[in-house]
C-alpha cells in the first residue's frame, strides 16, 4: 500500500531478504514502497527483525537477496563515493546512541554532519567547534541545551538518547530513521523526542521510519503501521485498521501487547485505544 | 518444565574448546622451558652465589663525586633526548600504518560493499612494513644506523624510531580495534570517511589507552636507549659501558639507579597523563 503516490519513493524493497552468516534468515523476503515525506512505525515483536530492516535501509547491512532502492539510488550498485553521498543522506538514530563517553555534546552534534563536511573542517572543529550556534538550536529543541559543553558521560540515559537524536536533527538527512528511539526513556520525554521527530520529517517533506516497542505510540505518531513478525510483514495498515486481533497475532509470542506504560490496550470502537491528538 | 530443557541443550558449548586450549598451552609450554634449560636451582647453587655476590658486592656504595654525578647529568639528557627523538619519529612511522591496518576503519567493510577485497589486499602490505620493522630488534638496526649515519646518539634516534613505530602501529591498531568501534562505525554509516570517524568515533574511546602505552614505550625506549649505548650510540649506555669496562661497581649501581628514577619519572608521567586523559 502507498502513500501519496504522487510524490516519488523514497525507499523501494524488492523481495528482500537477509541471511546471516550463521543460516539465520532475519528478512525474509520482504517487499515494500515508502513514499517520500512518509511516516512510517514499523512494531513487532522483539527478534522479529526491526533492527535488521531499518540497518538495510541505512545501507548498514547488504541484502543476501533481492533488491534495494534507497532516496533512487541502489547502494550496492553504486560507486564508493556515491555511496558515501547517499549515507550523508540518511541518518539514524540507533538505540543506545553510538557516542563515545568521554566526548564533549557540542562535538557529538556537531559529529551528525562530518560526512557533509571537508576534512580540514572536522578537524578544526576539534580544536574549537564550528557551529557552536547549529548545535546549541538542536539541543535546544531537545530542551537539553544547557548541556552543550557537559560531557557524554556526565549525562542520564535519557539526555543522552537526546544528544543522539540532536546529532541526526544538526545532520538534517533526507531520510530519518530510528531504531526504538524510546524505549529507554520516561513517557513524557517519548512523546517529546517522537513529536521532534515528527516535526522535523513534516516540516522538511523527509521520510521517517521508526520502530517502536510501544504500540500505543506508534498508533498514535505514525498515519502508516508496518507490523512485523519472524521478518516477514504481518500488516501495512494506517492505524485506524490495525485491529486488537492483529495486534495479538503478532505479539502470540508475548504476555501482552506492549505499551508505553504496561498498560493494557483497551479495546475501544476503532479497535484500538488511542491518546489525544492534542496534548 | 522438563520437555523445555531437554530441547534445549543444557551444557555450556565452550567447555570442550577451552579445555582443549588449556592443554594446548601446557603442552606448548614444556619443551619452551626444556630447551631453554631453565632450572631456578642453578641460581642457588654455592659457587655461582659466591661468584654473584662478589660482583654485587662491589656496587656499594656508589660513585657519588660531584665530577661523575655530572657525567651521569649530561649522559641522561642524551638518553631521554634519545628516546624522546625516537618516539616522535615512531609515532610518525605508526599512526598513519595504524589507521590503515584498523579493519573498523574500512569503509567498504559495512556490506560489505566495492572495493573491500582490495582493501583487505592493501593493508597486507601495510602489515607487513610494521612486522618488518619490529621483527630486527633496535640493537640490529643501531649497529646498521651507525654505519650509515656513524657513531652517535642519532643511529639510536634512527633504530628506536624504526623497531617502535613497527610494534606502536601494531599495538595501535589493537587498541583501536579492541575499544568500542560503535560510534566509528555509526560514523562511517552517516558518510563520514576514515579519517573523521578515527578522530570523532575512536580518538575519544581509546585516548587514555594509547597515551598510557605510548608512555610505557617511551620507558621502554629509555632502556633500549641505553642497551644502544654500547654499541656507540651514546647517553647513559656509553657511560654504563665504561664503567663496566674499569669494573667499577660504584659507578654502575649509580647508573643503574639513575635507570631507576627514570621508569619512575615514566610512571609519574603516565599516572598524570591517564588522569588528564580520563
Amino acid at each position: 500500500m502507498v502513500f501519496g503516490a504522487a510524490n516519488p519513493v523514497s525507499i523501494k524493497l524488492d523481495q528482500v531478504s537477509l541471511v546471516h552468516p550463521n543460516g539465520y534468515r532475519a528478512i525474509n523476503q520482504v517487499s515494500c514502497e515508502i513514499g517520500n515525506g512518509e511516516r512510517v512505525a514499523i512494531i513487532g515483536p522483539s527478534g522479529a527483525g526491526k533492527t535488521t530492516l531499518l540497518r538495510l535501509l541505512a545501507t548498514a547491512l547488504r541484502p543476501s537477496g533481492g533488491t534495494i532502492r534507497i532516496l533512487g539510488d541502489d547502494p550496492w550498485g553504486i560507486g564508493r563515493a556515491a555511496l558515501r553521498e547517499l549515507r550523508c543522506r540518511v541518518g539514524m538514530v540507533h538505540q543506545s546512541p553510538p557516542i563515545p563517553p568521554r566526548q564533549r555534546v557540542v562535538t557529538a552534534v556537531l559529529a551528525g554532519r562530518l560526512g557533509r563536511w571537508p576534512l580540514w573542517k572536522a578537524l578544526v572543529s576539534l580544536v574549537y567547534p564550528v557551529d557552536i550556534a547549529g548545535a546549541a538550536r538542536m539541543l535546544a529543541r531537545m530542551e537539553i541545551a544547557d548541556k552543550l559543553f557537559e560531557r557524554c558521560d556526565r549525562l542520564s540515559g535519557g539526555q543522552m538518547q537526546r544528544v543522539g537524536v540532536a546529532r541526526i536533527l544538526y545532520q538534517q538527512p533526507d531520510l530519518l530513521l530510528t531504531d526504538e528511539p524510546v524505549a529507554a526513556v520516561d513517557p513524557a520525554l517519548s512523546d517529546r523526542i517522537l513529536g521532534e521527530l515528527n516535526r522535523e520529517a513534516i516540516e522538511r517533506g523527509v521520510t521517517l521510519v521508526a520502530s517502536l516497542h510501544a504500540v500505543d505510540l506508534a498508533l498514535h505518531w505514525f498515519p502508516r503501521i508496518i507490523g512485523i513478525r519472524g521478518g516477514e510483514i504481518a500488516f501495512d495498515l494506517p492505524p485506524v485498521r490495525v485491529t486488537d486481533a492483529m495486534l495479538r497475532d503478532l505479539y502470540a509470542s508475548e504476555a501482552a501487547v506492549p505499551t508505553q506504560s504496561n498498560e493494557l490496550l483497551a479495546p475501544q470502537p476503532a479497535g484500538v485505544r488511542r491518546k489525544p491528538m492534542c496534548s | 518444565m522438563r520437555g523445555e530443557a531437554s530441547t534445549i541443550q543444557l551444557r555450556d558449548p565452550a567447555a570442550v574448546p577451552r579445555l582443549i586450549l588449556s592443554i594446548g598451552i601446557i603442552v606448548l609450554l614444556w619443551p619452551g622451558f626444556r630447551l631453554t634449560e631453565f632450572d631456578p636451582g642453578v641460581l642457588f647453587d654455592p659457587r655461582n652465589r659466591e661468584i654473584m655476590g662478589k660482583f654485587i658486592g662491589t656496587f656499594l656504595p656508589p660513585a657519588t663525586s660531584a665530577e661523575f654525578l655530572r657525567l651521569i647529568m649530561k649522559a641522561t639528557l642524551e638518553t631521554l633526548a634519545i628516546a624522546t627523538a625516537g618516539m616522535t619519529l615512531a609515532l610518525l612511522i605508526a599512526s598513519p600504518l595504524a589507521l590503515i591496518v584498523t579493519r573498523s576503519l574500512s569503509i567498504s567493510r559495512i556490506g560489505p560493499g566495492r572495493g573491500f577485497a582490495a582493501g583487505r589486499i592493501l593493508r597486507l602490505p601495510a602489515r607487513f612494513v610494521l612486522m618488518f620493522f619490529r621483527s630486527i630488534p633496535e640493537i640490529v638496526w643501531a649497529l646498521l644506523f651507525v654505519r650509515a649515519v656513524g657513531l652517535g646518539p642519532a643511529a639510536g634516534v634512527l633504530a628506536i624510531g624504526v623497531t617502535y613505530g613497527g610494534m606502536l602501529g601494531k599495538v595501535y591498531s589493537e587498541i583501536l580495534e579492541s575499544g568500542d568501534t560503535r560510534p566509528a562505525l555509526a560514523l562511517l554509516e552517516a558518510g563520514g570517511g576514515r579519517l573523521t570517524a578515527f578522530f570523532y568515533g575512536m580518538w575519544p574511546v581509546a585516548l587514555p589507552e594509547l597515551v598510557s602505552y605510548t608512555v610505557y614505550r617511551w620507558e621502554c625506549a629509555v632502556r633500549a636507549s641505553v642497551i644502544m649505548g654500547f654499541v656507540g650510540a651514546g647517553g647513559l649506555g656509553q657511560q654504563m659501558e665504561l664503567s663496566m669496562r674499569m669494573l667499577s661497581g660504584g659507578e654502575v649501581s649509580t647508573i643503574l639507579f639513575t635507570f631507576f628514577l627514570l621508569v619512575v619519572l615514566a610512571d609519574a608521567i603516565s599516572a598524570f597523563l591517564r588522569k588528564v586523559t580520563a
